[in-house]
């Protein structure tokens, strides 16, 4: 059985990949499950999608355990723990990254054990919560690399799976994906199925006694918004809001105000400064600034443009 | 008939479709919501005839629903979790009007803390509501379940309303292969419900069960509604064997897995249960003589085969997505019923809780399950029921902890 998992970001299309690439392996005749993972639906939050395909029908159910091959559509996923990118990945596992840097940078990075496959960025992108076209790319190279779809069979599972969206979105799906799957093609057959967990001997569950706490300690309480600083969810923005200060005219209270993440405060000299930690880059701020003094820019482009951001 | 893949969601609103339902009461939650939108949209494109009406609460919806279906109209609805709960008043009072229809929960753990992730509570919560239950372990369950779920509901040795579940995530957002068939072969398993006598008319004057009533008359409506659940398993019997006939898949009211010469059982419900076979699978390949035992009928509760089932086995995991707090597993404590007072030896009946909220059960922990089981068996008595949790999870949990806690005394709330 394949097993394959796909990481991005909400709205970048992960479900999509996973669909296609279902669609793809049932065309050729194998039985498939495919299915998205996401917590509470939130644009730019990290999510998973994940396939499983094989020639009999398919008892195992839920998240991926040991994935044959990986897929990150988004490279700034890597570092971010909750997206539990490498989750299970082995030397046996195969790792795509859709990104700038190259394989050698990644390897070392990560210390991996297993192969690594570069999936290159070939064009810039103002917001990478959109990054264009990203879903149907990483089917195609994973249809590919997993050998056994043919260029026809994936490009009926595009067909099938994005048909209501017109035939001009089809056709661009198509050529991206498509173009993938010929990049892959010296890797092609590189991800095979690794076995079944047998039962004769498995490492044996650390299951524990869960001791009693009292309720002090074991109710689900959130003592006041102040734990929300340690959650940095400034990791999920895609888009910066940057303030220029010389065209903010001090009304002290209207980006701060209409933040939903109340992460603009005012300073004393009625300046508002935005708390990247925790800016999650929705830019209602520069939808509602009166004099436009609020200006957004692609993370990506701040990131490159200082390297050591003094923030996240 | 055609074979395509379909979310566990997708594949209760097909069960409707193919039902031809006359009226579906409606209220969003997740993960329910893609069963209505479906229906929604179909409505819209005129491929599927019916009405369907949103209303302000679940507890109006089944209001609704019921109403509807007694006046002799096919009436469909989906819900989950919360929902379930807030409508719970009136699953009791519907299913008192024997009002029969149809009702998907998609299951989801229960609040507090929140989760979006499945487990049976919110299903089991509504068990004695007089609703009969049917859960599912795959997508093509789910469809087929529905049109089973309608011949029950409506037979006239039942008349009561079904709640068909399926686990959130695990099947209403997982596409599976599902044979959607043709609508002439559906028509030849469910005709239109034909409710008989026990129907509201316009303009003909009527009220149903709004005296107040003493004892002995309140009793006997109750037991009334016990017995027509307990004929449901016969019905039910003979209905599985006739879809069989039409459409070559049977749908025992609870499924054996390599069952025969079984010396060890998994017992468990829906989706996580196919997890079960996959590890009996690996276990039979290890040597073991073990199967998978899964209710699908919860209510009525098939005691018979399960006595049946139990008669030749030494040891019995039974593994409860679900705690009833300061008492256990809700199905353990139901098999317990079912082995007491039996004068041929019972085999030992185990209990483990896992996957509340969505906890995923590994492999190794099924195999684990198994060897405990075993010792068990060996040893002569069972060990106290089994919370899965592991080393790892209390360490992501205490990360959590130190995070809420973290500004605890800069607040005055110092332990």
């Amino acid at each position: 059985m394949f097993r394959i998992r796909f990481h991005g970001r909400g709205g970048q299309g992960m479900k999509t990949a996973s669909r296609i690439l279902g669609t793809a392996f049932f065309v050729e005749g194998y039985e498939v499950q495919d299915a998205p993972r996401y917590g509470a639906e939130r644009r730019g939050a990290p999510i998973f999608a994940y396939v499983r395909a094989a020639p009999e029908p398919i008892n195992e159910r839920g998240i991926i355990q040991r994935p044959d091959l990986v897929i990150v559509a988004d490279d700034t996923l890597v570092p971010v723990p909750a997206a539990g990118v490498l989750a299970g990945a082995d030397e046996h596992t195969v790792l795509l990254i859709n990104s700038h840097e190259s394989a050698e940078t990644w390897i070392e990075r990560l210390n991996l054990q297993g192969p690594l496959l570069i999936l290159p960025i070939l064009e810039e992108v103002e917001d990478r919560a959109e990054l264009p076209f990203i879903g149907a790319t990483c089917a195609g190279a994973a249809a590919r690399l997993v050998g056994m779809i043919s260029r026809a069979s994936l490009e009926q599972a595009i067909r099938d799976e994005l048909e209501h969206l017109g035939p001009t979105i089809v056709d661009k799906n198509l050529h991206k994906s498509l173009e993938a799957f010929d990049l892959m093609a010296e890797q092609a057959g590189s991800v095979t199925p690794a076995p079944v967990l047998p039962a004769r001997k498995w490492e044996r569950p650390a299951w524990i006694e869960l001791p009693f706490e009292d309720a002090r300690l074991s109710s689900p309480t959130i003592y006041a918004g102040a734990t929300s600083e340690k959650l940095k969810t400034g990791l999920w923005r895609t888009m910066r809001p940057v303030i220029d200060y010389e065209h903010c005219n001090r009304c002290w209270w209207i980006c701060s105000t209409f933040c939903p993440d109340g992460a603009i405060p005012v300073k004393e000299d009625g300046y508002p400064e935005i708390d990247y930690e925790h800016c999650k880059g929705c830019l209602i701020c520069v939808a509602q600034c009166p004099p436009h003094a609020i200006a957004a820019i692609p993370e990506h482009q701040f990131q490159e443009d200082e390297p050591e951001g003094e923030e996240s | 008939m055609k074979r395509l893949l379909l979310t566990g969601n997708g594949a209760a609103a097909w069960g409707a479709r193919l039902a031809q339902v006359d009226y579906i009461p409606a209220f969003p939650i997740t993960p329910q919501t893609e069963i209505i939108e479906a229906i929604g949209q179909w409505i819209d494109s005129g491929e599927m005839a019916g009405r369907m009406v949103t209303l302000e609460s679940e507890h109006s919806m089944i209001t609704a629903a019921g109403a509807a279906a007694a006046t002799g109209v096919r009436v469909f609805s989906a819900t989950s979790s919360q929902g379930l709960l807030y409508g719970m008043e009136m699953l009791y009072t519907v299913s008192g009007w024997r009002a029969p229809f149809v009702l998907m929960n998609v299951s989801r753990g229960l609040s507090a803390p929140i989760t979006l992730e499945p487990d049976h509570n919110d299903i089991l919560a509504a068990r004695d509501s007089g609703f009969l239950q049917i859960h599912c372990s795959t997508c093509q369950e789910v469809l087929d379940s529905t049109l089973l779920a309608y011949r029950l509901a409506e037979d006239e040795g039942v008349r009561l309303p079904v709640i068909v579940n399926l686990d959130g995530f695990y099947l209403s957002f997982t596409r599976e292969p599902v044979e959607i068939p043709d609508q002439e072969q559906v028509a030849k398993f469910l005709a239109p419900f034909d409710p008989q006598n026990t129907r509201f008319r316009a303009s003909t004057p009527e009220s149903q069960a709004v005296a107040v009533l003493g004892g002995a008359p309140y009793s006997y409506f109750r037991y009334e509604t016990h017995l027509a659940a307990l004929n449901a398993i016969d019905v039910y019997d003979r209905i599985a064997d006739e879809f069989t006939e039409l459409f070559g898949r049977h749908y025992a009211a609870a499924e054996s897995y390599r069952c025969d010469d079984a010396e060890y059982l998994f017992i468990m419900m829906g989706s996580f249960a196919t997890k079960a076979k996959a590890a009996v699978d690996q276990l039979r390949d290890a040597g073991w003589h073990i199967g998978l035992l899964r209710p699908r009928l919860l209510r009525p509760f098939p005691e018979k085969l399960f006595q049946q089932a139990l008669t030749v086995t030494k040891g019995v995991a039974v593994i409860d997505q679900n705690i009833s707090m300061g008492k256990g597993g809700v199905l353990y404590t139901e098999l317990a019923s079912v082995l007491a007072g039996r004068a041929e030896s019972a085999p030992l009946l185990l209990s483990f809780i896992g996957g509340l909220g969505g906890r995923d059960i590994t492999a190794e922990e099924f195999y684990e399950m198994a060897e405990t089981t075993r010792k068990a068996v060996e040893d002569g008595q069972a060990p106290p029921p089994r919370l899965l949790y592991t080393e790892a999870e209390l360490r992501e949990t205490r990360k959590l902890q130190a995070i809420a806690q973290a500004e605890c005394s800069k607040l005055g709330n110092d332990k």
